[in-house]
């Protein structure tokens, strides 16, 4: 135990005398959220649309401002040609086109079904889907209106129109705001990155420096000597996260719906493994470039594609559904989603907290077993 | 002439002795292969925000074979699968406080009855609104699939009281997808790929080669000999701007011909730009170089400060018309931003130069910034 204490003491110093480097891992995580964090936005608002209204009827004008006033959409311009309308796209001023077709307005009084079309940019799916849905419900108002007032089929007072209907209801993030969603993956990948990288040239740097002769010569044992390194890292990167945790509930309205204390354990074992990691690569590395490059292929690619983060990993194939598993920011996202947004309790939290444990030990253990190795 | 001769010779000995040094490190020629590749690989498998199978679990509270069909409809979609059948309400939410289902979807009791009589039903739909993103397009499901279902009971109605025309509505919706019909997210991820893999190879290849050789010294040596500066600028970039050329035809190869992504514009305009776009990034890593003493700042610096912005706030993943004004300000800035409209303009959209030249004139003028920036501040260094 004093062992670890000592060594820890002396990479305490160490940090202590960078102190560029000790600011950049305290403060840049909470920089980066506040820049990213409100770069990263699937909520899809501001649609620009083009109107082609070949009709100009009093009719076509309800179902235009119809778009407008449902919030989703903004007029980016009017054209009286299908060519214009495909140059709006081309040039992305526009994101979907309405076309109103001639004659559309007697149709509609006279109880006539007359076609409305709209074209939509398909380059980005996502947002494409979430046009294409509103654009749809829009016209069904606006049909079921038209029609009403064509006094076809007059919906009884205050009953459901359709025969079936459904009242959707959503739970835990009833606005649908993408953020709640995306800023715990956020929060995930920059600690997860700074830690890996704080920690993944610690090692190298004592062997480059030649310094590591004399740990090896040193009485401490292998595993107080990894235990010792880590500790410091431990505790920045506590600070680091809480920081990170903090701004995000300031600036983006993060709830805290469940426990700190398990929100607490969460983070402790999620950051163990990731100092862990920085350790293994840090005994596999020779230079401290190495290093630094093999941190940022195990730490940046896989939170950021395979943690569910982004993209849902029900969503991918089998083969890479399965090498997810072995990514802890999977398993810390699931706990920190269900203890801030659902405030779920630890005791449905056991297997990803486990995994996180599972990791932090397997990979301790593979950093200790590679370093005791070069000492022998 | 002679010596215009012996200088492009001199240039010449310069590139072979960077190919030489690229090809004595095994792990640099890992980077330049396996990390475009292993991008691809993510990008076209993994970043997919389609949404597909998605969870559902029912609590049916009547046990009719009305609630039974409207479930055996869910089952039957592509979209859904029922992941369990539950009787009451409270029953549902610990699938979706674990999230092994998104929705959950309560048919009331008595719900036979009232499509039986004709009265309206009212079905009851519980979303898990954690992912935002997946939830809008789950839900967009399942109000089409209920709203054809409301649309079939319709029209047996009416066919059964012997009206012809069922009421079509006033309006006929004909919503038309245009570059990506079946809406598949990796169409327009892969293109933005080209763009990320150039930036990381070339930019930071770029600047820790001659960061590399003023660490270890060998700066001084290259200073003293006669290679004018901008030979020696040239030696230093030009292999690497000729492994991007060969990551542009690497990647645009496995987009069309593995991921299957159509490439409807004109390749050649497609690989000039690209070039120009290398020429950019190249100048990006001068830069970085010239503000770097070791290696170590100068792969911090093009990481923190030059690359992962650029990922995030270039449009690669989320659209910048989504961000707020002040960062849709610093976007201009990036050059990543033109590129990304520029490839996935010519992959989907099919343009041309007529309809990309802004963000040509863009791309060209950023790169000219950052060349005379970069060539500035080596003045002063190697000189």
């Amino acid at each position: 135990m004093t062992s670890v204490i000592a060594v820890a003491r002396k990479e305490l110093r160490q940090i202590v005398r960078d102190r560029r480097t000790l600011m950049i891992l305290a403060f840049v995580p909470a920089f980066f959220l506040l820049v990213f964090g409100y770069a990263l936005n699937f909520d899809v608002r501001n649609i620009a649309l083009a109107v082609e209204d070949r009709d100009g009827t009093s009719e076509s004008r309800a179902l235009i401002s119809a778009f407008v006033n449902s919030g989703y959409f903004n007029l980016a311009g009017v054209v009286h040609d299908p060519r214009a309308a495909e140059w709006m796209l081309d040039r992305n001023q526009a994101r979907a086109v309405l076309v109103i077709p001639e004659g559309f307005g007697r149709t509609v009084t006279t109880g006539g079904t007359a076609p409305v079309q709209v074209i939509v940019n398909g380059d980005n799916a996502n947002t494409a889907t979430a046009v294409v849905g509103y654009a749809t419900s829009i016209l069904q108002t606006a049909s079921a209106e038209f029609s009403g007032r064509a006094g076809l089929w007059a919906p009884p007072a205050g009953a459901v129109p359709q025969p079936v209907s459904v009242e959707p209801r959503i739970w835990y993030n009833p606005e649908l705001r993408s953020a709640l969603f995306l800023v715990p993956g956020l929060i995930a990948y920059l600690t997860m990155l700074m830690s890996v990288t704080s920690t993944a040239l610690s090692i190298v740097r004592e062997k480059e420096s030649g310094t590591i002769e004399q740990v090896r010569m040193a009485p401490v044992g292998t595993f107080p000597f990894i235990l010792g390194k880590t500790a410091p890292y431990f505790g920045i990167s506590l600070v680091s996260a809480a920081l990170v945790f903090l701004a995000a509930q300031l600036l983006f309205g993060l709830p805290m719906r469940g426990s700190w204390l398990t929100l607490g354990a969460a983070f402790s074992v999620y950051l163990l493994g990731a100092l862990a990691t920085g350790l293994l690569v840090s005994t596999i590395a020779e230079t401290q470039q190495v290093a630094f490059q093999i941190a940022l292929l195990v730490s940046l690619l896989p939170t950021l594609m395979l943690s569910g983060f982004i993209f849902p990993i029900a969503s991918m194939p089998e083969f890479l559904q399965a090498i997810t598993r072995v990514v802890p920011a999977r398993y810390f996202l699931v706990a920190l989603r269900g203890i801030v947004l659902k405030g779920t309790a630890a005791s449905h939290l056991l297997p990803e907290l486990g995994a996180l444990a599972i990791y932090a030990a397997a990979v301790l253990g593979l950093a200790s077993l590679r370093l005791a190795k070069d000492r022998a | 002439m002679s010596s215009d001769f012996a200088r492009g010779g001199r240039l010449r000995v310069l590139i072979w002795k960077e190919f030489l040094e690229i090809r004595m490190n095994p792990r640099l020629f890992g980077i330049v292969v396996v990390a475009p590749i292993l991008q691809l690989a993510m990008l076209g498998y993994a970043a997919t925000t389609d949404v597909k199978d998605v969870p559902i679990v029912v609590a049916d509270g009547d046990r009719s074979s009305a609630s039974r069909e409207l479930i055996q409809r869910f089952d039957a979609s592509r979209n859904f699968t029922v992941i369990a059948t539950v009787t009451t309400v409270t029953e549902v939410e610990p699938f979706v406080e674990s999230g092994t289902a998104w929705i959950a979807l309560a048919i009331p009791a008595g719900h036979g009855a009232d499509i039986a009589t004709g009265r309206p039903a009212v079905l009851q739909a519980v979303a898990d609104g954690t992912d935002s993103n997946s939830t809008t397009a789950a839900l967009g499901y399942a109000t089409a699939l209920i709203g054809g279902y409301a649309r079939e009971l319709v029209e047996t109605r009416s066919a059964a009281a012997g009206i012809s025309r069922p009421d079509a509505g006033a309006i006929d919706a004909r919503i038309r997808v245009w570059f990506n019909p079946q809406l598949e997210s990796r169409h327009f991820m892969i293109p933005g790929v080209l763009a990320l893999v150039l930036l990381l190879v070339t930019a930071n290849l770029a600047a820790m080669a001659i960061v590399r050789e003023k660490e270890i010294g060998t700066l001084e040596q290259l200073n003293v000999t006669p290679l004018r500066r901008w030979e020696l600028i040239a030696g230093k970039l030009l292999p690497y701007g000729l492994i991007g050329i060969l990551d542009i035809l690497l990647v645009t190869a496995v987009a069309v011909f593995w991921f299957e992504v159509p490439l409807r514009g004109s390749f050649w305009l497609l690989f000039t730009i690209s070039l120009l776009y290398v020429l950019c990034t190249l100048a990006l890593g001068l830069l970085v170089s010239t503000i770097s003493e070791t290696q170590q700042q100068a792969m911090m610096t093009a990481t923190f400060f030059f690359l992962m912005p650029m990922i995030y706030l270039s449009g690669f993943m989320t659209p910048i018309e989504n961000m707020p004004e002040v960062i849709q300000c610093i976007t201009y800035v990036i050059p990543l931003r033109y590129f990304l409209v520029i490839v996935r303009g010519i992959f989907l959209k099919g343009v041309g130069f007529a309809v990309l030249w802004p963000q040509v004139a863009a791309l060209a003028a950023w790169g000219t910034v950052v060349v005379s920036l970069a060539v500035m501040r080596s003045s002063k260094r190697l000189d």
